[in-house]
């Protein structure tokens, strides 16, 4: 077994429904009726892990899917409705062995303390494949889901007021991971000590109260849960704009960024490295994965054919905030090399039909790949940071 | 005609945060890691058993202002362990202990309908209420509500779940390939609730699950509990140890039903049971007694006075004679974070019954809190625990039994082989699982099939 290149990129699949083009679940392939079935979810992960990619991302939302940015279209010719991620995630960790875990979490209408033992559970389900995709929600109409806060109504994308909602959003969202980072923390490796002469469980010199003040919430700590098998599971998060930069270069170990093209993609990972400067992570291992939807065919002309059959039963070409690619496996890894070579550690591949695209990407992209000494042929690690070359970080409240 | 025998249910609690738990055999396993819980389930499943029982706690217990450290510490989150344990079981129940201070009912009743669609249908939802602000310290709500408040958030929570459940019929994803029709109604799982506690609105965006709702258990005795569980519960977690004690809280809770318009079999009384089990009578009332003294060290006496003393302790002798002085009845409360705490409501009586009673047996601290603490419920060999067992459910003190082993996560499968077969051989076990969903399990209907809206009522 050949270790994998150092030229090697990583690769993930970004789970959502039947696929992220609207009409998906029109297609034969799709299983529209299994979506809400653990065997449904268990097939495209183990699928996922036949093509030893990196992790899985499992997309969700505090309400119901919408084709408006903010509001719910009340459309009845899309797949609606989602089953809790991070529970998706738990339920097909122990059918798998090596793929990683990375259920969406929402941080505005959830507690960090819920979520940071939910994670370092699904890291313990997993023996050390948890990550996690922080995602915050402006949304009027799941604020009113939760109905103990309202959030600003978002009018005018460029107004100075709606700068102040997001940015507060962001500020929140990085206070939610810091939380429940210090969680993770909180139980040094070793405070279970068993000792049978003092009759004591733990060393509780070695539990943290991680006394987190923010201004949305206060969290006293410890944990109930022990620290997870990764020390911190990965955090990540999806970017658009500065001020999500500057979270993703705060508060994440992988940031999804979604370039056109080359240039593009040198530009935001420069702008993410000096968000990092600035918040004086400038040492410490970021990845930044490139976004891209993708339909893959062995023909070119099938794969755009399938689009515009797809954006035909949709009733309209579907845009998304990511580049949209169709066309051969082959294309593609030209692509992904490009884009790699322009400063990006790897790729969130969005299925458009996940059905077909997901196993086009295992048994067509990756199969390619491995021709060109560009990705891994086994799984070289036993948890998701060691897939991604990530170190088991020290805990910070461990006494030097 | 004789009355035919009841079938009597069996699940299991992992042990865990608890004094119960002897973390201190050899034998004793991980409580974190997941092949402890997958072992655990599978022994439960392979002895056909309704469930399995999770307890929860939102932060570490204190005493004396430090974090205890006698008792197992630490346990993973609900929720996601029993997903993943749906993954290693087929029929097995899933309860999990959530609770309803310190959670919003959108986010817990999508979390119960996942779980329930992930288990094809075998959901449970124990649901308990907070009344500290010490848990509060963890959380967004932070402070916490005054004890009259908590019941009626706790039904304010449960009548909004229930109305987030039955907000999708079960027909609405209709997923027509050829005509483009995904859903039959755009307004699927609209709700509109307002209340003194939530004030909500939207639409749930969880399917209707396999069992339509989870099944739900109550736990606790007060006056308010028992009436919540006569009007709202599935089943009740029980805590009554003796036979007389619980053919009293069964007849009670019970009986309280009709004016909810439900009768007695819709709802199950599952007390708590610890056992010791081994091949003679004799040998097993020697482990009970080992037990006993692996689960009440010298040090775990002693912050068992400082319950009801509500001072500092640790200056006596675990083997010397009980303090003299008389407990502290103030405010504050030496230990934080575990219910018993409340059990002793006059502390100055029972500190000097105490202490009668040690002087009377020359009994040490240690003594005293081994012998008059909980104890095992069952103490026998197969034989006799199966007789025993049958006899209370057969005598109407319980439905069946919540077992709680002491070893992690081996302690059920002596039970699993050897009592399992007797109460199946007296035909008041199932042999064979007779449905797929916990609801099939217990005995009771489909909530479509029940009048509508009595959760929700």
């Amino acid at each position: 077994m050949s270790p994998t290149p150092s030229s090697a990129l990583h690769l993930a699949v970004a789970l959502d429904g039947t696929g992220w083009h609207p009409a998906s679940w029109r297609e034969p392939v799709a299983r529209p009726r299994d979506l809400f079935t653990a065997a449904y979810w268990a097939d495209l992960v183990t699928e996922a892990e036949r093509g030893l990619l990196d992790f899985v991302t499992i997309e969700d939302g505090l309400g119901l899917q919408s084709s408006h940015f903010l509001d719910p279209d009340e459309r009845t010719d899309q797949v609606r409705g989602r089953l809790d991620a991070v529970l998706v995630a738990s339920r097909v960790a122990p059918l798998t062995r090596h793929i990683g875990l990375v259920p969406t979490v929402v941080s505005t209408h959830t507690e960090p303390f819920h979520i940071s033992k939910a994670i370092a559970t699904l890291d313990h389900v997993s023996t050390g494949r948890a990550g996690l995709r922080v995602q915050l929600t402006a949304r009027p109409n799941e604020a009113a889901h939760f109905g103990r806060r309202t959030i600003a109504r978002i009018e005018a994308y460029d107004s100075p007021a709606t700068q102040d909602v997001v940015t507060d959003l962001f500020d929140e969202t990085a206070d939610h991971v810091e939380a429940v980072r210090r969680l993770w923390d909180s139980w040094e490796d070793d405070a279970e000590i068993r000792d049978t002469t003092t009759g004591r469980f733990i060393d509780r010199d070695k539990l943290h109260y991680i006394d987190f003040e923010g201004r949305h919430f206060s969290v006293k700590g410890p944990s109930i849960t022990p620290r997870p098998p990764q020390g911190q599971p990965i955090v990540s998060a999806l970017a658009h704009d500065t001020v999500p930069y500057r979270l993703v270069a705060r508060a994440a170990d992988i940031g999804y960024v979604t370039p056109y093209d080359a240039d593009e993609a040198r530009a935001i990972v420069a702008q993410i490295r000096a968000e990092q400067n600035a918040a004086g992570r400038a040492a410490e291992p970021l990845h930044v994965f490139g976004d891209l939807l993708v339909l893959l065919d062995d023909d070119p002309g099938a794969a755009t054919a399938r689009r515009e059959r797809l954006d035909e039963l949709a009733g309209q070409p579907y845009t998304s905030d990511a580049l949209t690619f169709a066309g051969t496996p082959a294309q593609l890894a030209d692509l992904l090399q490009e884009l790699q070579g322009a400063g990006l550690s790897g790729f969130r591949l969005r299925p458009a039909v996940a059905g077909h695209d997901l196993p086009a990407i295992t048994r067509g992209l990756v199969p390619e790949l491995q021709r060109r000494g560009a990705f891994r042929r086994a799984y070289e690690a036993d948890t998701l940071r060691g897939l991604l070359g990530l170190a088991r970080p020290a805990n910070r409240y461990t006494a030097a | 005609m004789t009355k035919p025998l009841k079938q009597i249910h069996l699940a299991a609690h992992f042990p865990g945060v608890n004094n119960t738990t002897v973390w201190s055999d050899p034998r004793a396993g991980s409580h974190i890691e997941f092949s402890s819980f997958a072992h655990f389930a599978r022994t439960a499943e392979r002895a056909k058993f309704d469930f399995l029982f999770l307890a929860e706690g939102l932060r570490l217990r204190e005493q004396g202002g430090h974090i205890y450290d006698l008792d197992v510490v630490g346990r993973p989150d609900t929720f996601t362990v029993l997903a993943a344990l749906a993954a290693v079981t087929e029929h097995l129940g899933l309860t999990g202990t959530i609770n309803s201070t310190f959670n919003e009912p959108y986010e817990v009743a999508r979390q119960f309908a996942s779980l329930d669609h992930l288990s094809g249908g075998r959901s449970a939802w124990n649901v308990v209420t907070s009344w500290d602000a010490f848990t509060g310290e963890n959380f967004r709500r932070g402070g916490f509500l005054p004890q009259d408040e908590r019941y009626s958030r706790a039904k304010e929570f449960l009548a909004t779940a229930g109305e987030l459940f039955d907000s999708w019929h079960g027909d609405e994803i209709i997923a027509d390939q050829e005509t483009g029709t995904f859903l039959r109604d755009a307004k699927a799982g609209a709700f509109v609730h307002t209340g003194q506690h939530f004030d909500i609105h939207g639409q749930f965006n969880v399917p209707r699950s396999p069992q339509g709702r989870p099944v739900v258990f109550q736990a606790g005795d007060s006056e308010e509990g028992r009436e919540f569980a006569a009007a709202e519960a599935d089943a009740i977690f029980s805590r009554h140890g003796t036979l007389e004690a619980g053919r009293a809280f069964y007849t009670d809770v019970k009986s309280r039903m009709a004016k909810y318009g439900r009768r007695p079999d819709q709802l199950l009384i599952l007390p708590a049971a610890t056992f010791a089990l081994a091949d003679t009578d004799a040998e097993a009332e020697e482990l009970a007694r080992e037990v006993r003294r692996q689960q009440v060290s010298g040090a775990t006496a002693l912050k068992h006075l400082e319950f009801v003393w509500n001072r500092d302790l640790s200056a006596y002798d675990p083997e010397g004679p009980l303090p003299d002085i008389d407990p502290d009845v103030g405010d504050d409360h030496i230990s934080q974070g575990r219910a018993q705490v409340r059990m002793y409501r006059d502390p100055v009586a029972t500190a000097r019954e105490w202490r009668e009673l040690a002087a009377a047996n020359k009994w040490s601290i240690r003594d005293l809190v081994i012998n008059t603490g909980n104890r095992q419920n069952f103490v026998g060999s197969p034989a006799t625990l199966a007789t025993t067992i049958d006899d209370f459910v057969q005598a109407d003190a319980s439905d069946g039994f919540i077992l709680v082993p002491h070893i992690t996560p081996t302690g059920l499968d002596e039970f699993a082989d050897k009592v399992v077969p007797l109460l199946q051989e007296r035909g008041v076990f199932r042999t064979e699982y007779e449905g797929t969903t916990l609801r099939d399990h217990l005995g009771l209907a489909h909530p479509d099939e029940t009048p509508a809206g009595r959760i929700a009522s």
